[in-house]
């Protein structure tokens, strides 16, 4: 009897088992370069191994845009695809028109709400309920500077505002570029939202750029912000304009520019030349931001779908996601620390450790904001708003702070 | 008259047919609209059906997706009010002045010059027709390398002792457009000259000796006689440049990115970046239109005169 009953439910389990493995899930990413591929493919594999097939969509170029421009083309045609990199803000626009699909019994399971900080855990839900999982946590606020260069200066490497200018004041006068930087809308709004951040702090940064207060957008603090922000174009170098990121990265790593400012994604660039952190470079908060962690999320958000094998596919996906092996393996390739609170943190590097200390204080003091320049913080219409005026401000021969102040308050305005 | 005569003779005629060949008959009749059907539809629905739909969204208040709620004209306000796309405009101004006007005198010049029967010209004329082959984004990037101050022109200047030597253009928002300005002229005269030469060649010989036994010198021929029967040439050169300029897209894209700042921008890139990457589809397409409106204001006095032209020619 006992046996029977046993192999019933044996049978009844492979049945279970057999019913929900042929889901496929298709997912649209634009996780392209080398190290972000092999990421994506650890995350193929389990998935395999769980008995689902993985179908890769991978649009590579401009940031995302041009994948987020083949997914609402997918969407509208009333085929989007199981599950798709979308992150911040976005995820609640295409919660609005209503294509998502809720994560809750995943995440519940997975007892994402203790995992993730709510700061976190409130960019990937709609409604209250999660239709996102997270992939990884940026910092945008760092300072890599090259201390080799320092030393020549006879400076310490800054940690406030004046002591930056003091110090690129220095660093000017031995003919080294202080500020490596290039000349690309987001990385004049990256640049501004650390000078936003360190000189308004994070309460100032969050009304301005998260609840987009028309108050805090005039304030004098804003004009003291873009003051800040313009002093520091007099130390780049003049052919910035237009230059990569990784460019200028490069100018720190070969000791002809002293410091960059970029979130750290740059570390990379720096591993890749066979550089060791705290050694060959150091990586410091941007200034007066020590205790402040401005982030940016990667996600996949999924897709409703009307077939239970690919719902299933979905959930098993999003588990993984969260999965510590992934969460690693995934986040080591990148230069990011993990979205999932309490892992083992022993394979990643001093940058990474200081960034996973400085992520969870800050989730308690609530100086963990999003970064406004990697559209963590409003919508992209918003956005573009600061976008123009930030990049229009910075190089422009005439713009007094104040104008430009109106001027974004404005173009907010116009933009809601 | 004689139409009527023809359709009854053949009513006449099918009448006494087989029904097969009255198939036939009537088959070959509308033979030439059934050929022309599909591509007549899909010009309509392609073209035609998709600038009403751009005009349609460009009323709405579509952001990432279109979204049928439909707020006037208040897009078209907002672009109005926009800086950037005001800076978009009047680079597009300067731009496609400057544009038509150099290819134009360049193109000419280097016709004239070519058409004196000079030895090896089909060779010298494919040196100045060659860039023509070669897509934007290649001039783009190319002129990019050329024209950046620590790499190109102005570093090779310093490199061979002319230190006071400076040409940053790239990288200064107020002169920035001009750069976009060389690296299209340099792309597209060599194509002016080409329908120059094209045009030269067809003035009547005889008219230039004649002149000539007048007493006609040389420029006095080009300045009256050769140079006004090139009209059409002129015009259709502009109307082809002037197309250039307003969709220029790849240019900027390449050569700039609409910088320092957006200095460079031109509506074509403000559209993309507006209905595309930034969720602000309405007012993309509100600026989409105005484009369009822009190149009816050219085509059209132009189709006119054209086709006034054939039916009193």
């Amino acid at each position: 009897m006992l046996k029977i009953k046993a192999l019933v439910g044996a049978m009844a389990l492979a049945v279970s088992a057999a019913s929900v493995s042929a889901g496929e899930v298709e997912v649209l990413h634009y996780l392209t370069s080398s190290g972000e591929a092999a990421a994506v493919n650890v995350l193929k594999k389990e998935l395999e191994k769980e008995g689902h097939s993985w179908k890769d969509f991978a649009v590579a170029g401009g940031g995302g845009e041009t994948a987020m421009t083949v997914l609402k083309s997918r969407a509208v045609s009333g085929n989007p695809p199981a599950a798709a990199q979308i992150k911040g803000p976005s995820i609640q626009e295409w919660g609005e028109l209503g294509f998502l699909a809720s994560l809750d019994d995943v995440a519940k399971q997975g007892k994402w709400d203790s995992l993730l900080p709510p700061v976190v855990s409130d960019v990937m839900k709609y409604e209250g309920e999660y239709v996102a999982v997270p992939v990884n946590v940026h910092r945008v606020n760092w300072l890599w500077a090259n201390p080799e260069l320092f030393k020549q200066a006879g400076v310490a490497i800054p940690t406030t505002w004046d002591q930056f200018f003091d110090a690129a004041e220095k660093l000017q006068a031995k003919g080294i570029i202080p500020l490596a930087h290039g000349g690309q809308a987001w990385q004049d709004a990256t640049l501004f939202e650390a000078v936003a951040l360190g000189v308004g702090g994070s309460e100032f940064y969050n009304k301005a750029f998260h609840d987009l207060d028309q108050q805090t957008l005039k304030s004098n603090i804003m004009v003291k912000v873009f003051e800040t922000f313009k002093k520091t174009r007099k130390y780049i170098d003049a052919d910035a304009p237009g230059r990569d990121w990784n460019i200028a990265t490069s100018m720190v790593i070969n000791g002809q520019a002293a410091m960059q400012i970029m979130g750290d994604w740059a570390k990379g660039e720096f591993t890749a030349a066979g550089k060791n952190a705290g050694v060959d470079y150091v990586c410091l908060a941007a200034p007066d931001t020590s205790g402040a962690f401005t982030f940016n999320i990667d996600s996949f958000a999924m897709f409703a779908l009307s077939d239970d094998e690919g719902q299933a596919a979905q959930a098993d996906m999003a588990r993984l996601v969260m999965e510590p092996t992934f969460q690693e393996t995934f986040n080591l390739n990148k230069g990011s620390i993990p979205a999932r609170l309490g892992m083992d943190r022993s394979a990643f590097d001093s940058c990474a450790h200081a960034s996973m200390d400085a992520f969870v204080a800050s989730a308690q003091t609530g100086d963990l904001v999003p970064s406004m320049a990697h559209g963590m913080s409003t919508n992209s219409r918003a956005q573009g708003a600061i976008y123009d005026v930030v990049t229009n401000f910075y190089n422009s021969k005439n713009l007094s702070a104040k104008e430009a102040v109106d001027k974004m308050a404005r173009a907010i305005k116009a933009s809601l | 008259m004689n139409q009527q005569t023809n359709t009854a003779g053949r009513s006449i005629n099918s009448a006494a047919l087989s029904p097969l060949a009255r198939l036939q008959q009537a088959l070959a009749d509308q033979l030439p609209k059934l050929v022309m059907a599909p591509t007549f539809l899909i010009i309509f629905v392609c073209i035609y059906g998709y600038i009403g739909w751009t005009f349609l969204l460009s009323l709405t208040k579509s952001r990432i997706l279109p979204v049928w709620k439909f707020v006037g004209f208040e897009q078209y306000e907002k672009l109005f009010m926009n800086d950037r796309w005001m800076v978009s405009l009047e680079n597009l101004v300067i731009f496609s002045f400057l544009f038509i006007a150099l290819c134009l005198l360049i193109g000419m010049v280097l016709a004239v010059l070519l058409d004196q029967k000079i030895r090896n010209e089909g060779f010298i004329r494919g040196i100045y027709l060659y860039p023509m082959a070669i897509s934007f984004i290649v001039t783009g990037t190319a002129w990019k390398w050329l024209m950046n101050p620590s790499l190109g022109l102005e570093k090779m200047m310093h490199d061979w002792g002319w230190t006071s030597f400076s040409f940053d253009w790239l990288v200064d928002p107020d002169m920035v457009v001009y750069t976009l300005v060389i690296a299209a002229v340099w792309q597209s005269s060599g194509f002016v000259m080409a329908l120059f030469i094209a045009g030269l060649r067809g003035v009547d010989d005889e008219m230039i000796k004649a002149a000539k036994l007048d007493g006609a010198s040389m420029p006095t021929i080009y300045r009256r006689i050769i140079l006004p029967s090139l009209k059409p040439v002129f015009f259709s050169c502009f109307v082809i440049l002037s197309h250039i300029a307003i969709k220029s897209f790849d240019l900027v894209a390449a050569l700039t990115g609409g910088g320092p700042g957006y200095a460079s921008d031109l509506p074509a890139n403000f559209m993309y970046a507006h209905a595309f990457t930034r969720g602000q589809m309405g007012l993309g397409a509100a600026s989409a239109m105005v484009m369009l409106g822009g190149v009816l204001a050219i085509l059209v006095p132009y189709l006119y005169s054209e086709l006034r032209g054939k039916k009193h020619g």
